[in-house]
């Protein structure tokens, strides 16, 4: 088959199809993640970026004790807003597979993601305003006579971020986890109940097993995105509470050096990718080991 | 009834997701520069503050055409895809299209700063609104597809052979009977589009040039206590303005699968 025949095909006339948003993403996406790479060898001194290749970036990374503890700290917070995240929204995609009446699913999946297509940054600072020195949480406690100072570890540090970003991904992570519930034939469960298991035996080794995809998927949609956000540290975490993606956008936009800023977003995705593929390849694992 | 504390705990999961939302509009029309309790009283001056800002309305008017920009090519490349991704199958197909897909699981500022690299430094280019547009589309297509591929999937392809058939030349065929089938996709994935890319904060601030976006102006607000109620009026606005561009679209979409006779079995994505 030549390559005439080819383009004629139906195969071919799917090719030529997608080569616009294919082409679209290699010049804006593939070939600008090449240019971190080359820019994170690089320096930069004021205005003129030096080409020569070094590894000065990544040494000044591994030797300031700053970023290493920034990096840590945003891999701990994203960790936790995923756990807690994918916790909570897994017993309401749950509800929604089993218990909500078909005909009523949908209505209850756009419930459950209008929230997230409002203005994130005007979430964000409503987090503020629940949590603040004034604010929703400490009126009402002081109000129904609970406390009498305002609570000052609820804003400006870790625990304001994560609970503003646990509330952010909360729809990232129901839907995926409902749609593999949705995928479960009824009649395995029917049948492990049959067969002697209770509903609680039912869940563990029947229902969570085989809702394990989404669950995986929920984690993932909710880790590595949550890594590259810097509004929420910034609005919320205080002093002691900023992550790896504000240095990043300290060093682009203040400090106007984009190779440093270029290794740091490196060895941050280095370190979310090797930490999905961990994850991915351990529940594989786990899911081998039970069939 | 069976599954009662469950359905409990979902109603409460959903005041948990709404709390945030639901203080807008108790701001937004309270007489008071502070944004804390007790609420003084009632006022719509925020509202007509809002109005009379001149920058404020020519950020409006910017993120306006990012958005509407974005939502026509975001879907141009969507359908593309989708189309393709319903047709046969050829080596390398699957990658291409998990590929065009990374977007949808890549940290915003590993987009936002690639590209300020390539245009800025590699290029040279100005920042300025179609810097903006381009970033807005790579992240919006895996939406726009997303949406697409539910309205290519569920049609028959034996209705465009028949006006193939029937003396169509494949482009008419195309336009007379696919188009208007998939048009409820079409719309709905350039109403998502116009949503994300108005509201889209981490990519813009890199990006944006000297005339900024919206979500870019109200960052520069948050700054500044005398401006928050008018902060909350706008944010009011917006969350009416989404609530109604999202329900256009689910009915847009529901009115797609309807179209193509399938049961409705879930939301977008």
């Amino acid at each position: 088959m030549g390559l005439g025949s080819f383009a004629k095909s139906e195969g071919g006339r799917a090719a030529t199809l997608l080569a616009p948003p294919f082409l679209y993403a290699l010049a804006l996406l593939a070939l600008p993640i090449l240019a971190v790479v080359l820019f994170s060898f690089w320096t930069q001194d004021f205005m003129t970026i030096d080409t020569r290749f070094t590894l000065a970036n990544y040494r000044e990374f591994f030797d300031k004790p700053i970023y290493g503890v920034l990096l840590g700290r945003s891999l701990m917070v994203s960790g936790i807003v995923t756990l807690v995240t994918v916790l909570l929204a897994y017993p309401v995609a749950y509800f929604l597979s089993f218990h909500v009446p078909s005909h009523r699913k949908s209505l209850w999946l756009f419930l459950i993601t209008i929230p997230f297509w409002t203005s994130y940054l005007i979430r964000v600072f409503l987090w503020k305003v629940i949590l603040g020195y004034n604010g929703v949480i400490n009126s009402g406690l002081i109000g129904a006579g609970i406390i009498d100072e305002p609570l000052s570890f609820i804003l400006y540090n870790i625990n304001a971020v994560i609970i503003t970003l646990a509330h952010a991904f909360a729809p990232f992570a129901i839907l995926p986890i409902f749609v593999a519930l949705e995928k479960i034939d009824r009649s395995l469960i029917e049948a492990s109940r049959d067969l002697g298991e209770t509903r609680l035996t039912t869940f563990f080794r029947v229902t969570l097993p085989l809702s394990m995809p989404g669950l995986v998927a929920a984690v993932l949609i909710v880790f590595i995105p949550t890594i590259g956000d810097y509004v929420t540290p910034e609005l919320m975490g205080g002093a002691g509470g900023k992550l790896i993606a504000n240095m990043i956008q300290t060093q682009f936009l203040q400090l106007n050096n984009a190779p440093m800023g270029a290794a740091i977003a490196m060895v941050a995705m280095v370190c979310v990718t090797a930490i999905a593929l961990v994850f991915v390849a351990l529940n594989r694992r786990w899911l081998r080991g039970r069939g | 009834m069976r599954g009662a504390p469950l359905r409990v705990y979902a109603i409460l999961y959903l005041l948990f997701l709404y709390a945030p939302i639901a203080l807008l509009p108790l701001f937004a029309f309270n007489d008071a520069t502070i944004i804390a309790f007790p609420l003084s009283g009632f006022t719509t001056h925020w509202f007509t503050d809002l109005v009379a800002n001149a920058a404020l309305r020519q950020a409006v008017g910017n993120s306006l055409f990012i958005a509407a920009m974005t939502a026509i090519f975001a879907t141009l490349l969507g359908l593309c895809a989708a189309r393709a991704g319903a047709m046969a199958r050829f080596p390398g197909k699957g990658g291409i299209i998990g590929f065009v897909m990374l977007p949808l699981v890549l940290p915003e500022i590993i987009v936002a700063v690639s590209l300020l690299i390539v245009l800025r430094q590699v290029l040279g280019l100005n920042l300025n609104n179609w810097t903006v547009i381009s970033a807005h589309v790579l992240i919006c297509t895996p939406f726009s597809i997303a949406i697409l591929n539910g309205a290519f999937q569920n049609l028959d392809p034996s209705i465009e052979e028949a006006a193939m058939d029937l003396g169509e030349s494949r482009f008419s065929a195309f336009r007379l009977v696919t188009l208007p089938l998939v048009m409820p996709g079409i719309i709905s994935s350039m109403l998502i589009a116009f949503t994300i890319s108005l509201d889209e904060f981490i990519i813009a601030f890199f990006l944006t040039g000297a005339n900024p976006t919206m979500p870019v102006y109200i960052w520069g607000l948050l700054r500044f206590p005398a401006q928050l109620p008018v902060v909350m009026a706008l944010g009011t606005i917006l969350v009416a303005l989404s609530v109604t561009l999202l329900i256009i679209a689910e009915l847009f979409r529901r009115r797609g699968l309807a179209r193509a006779g399938i049961k409705d079995t879930g939301g977008f994505l």
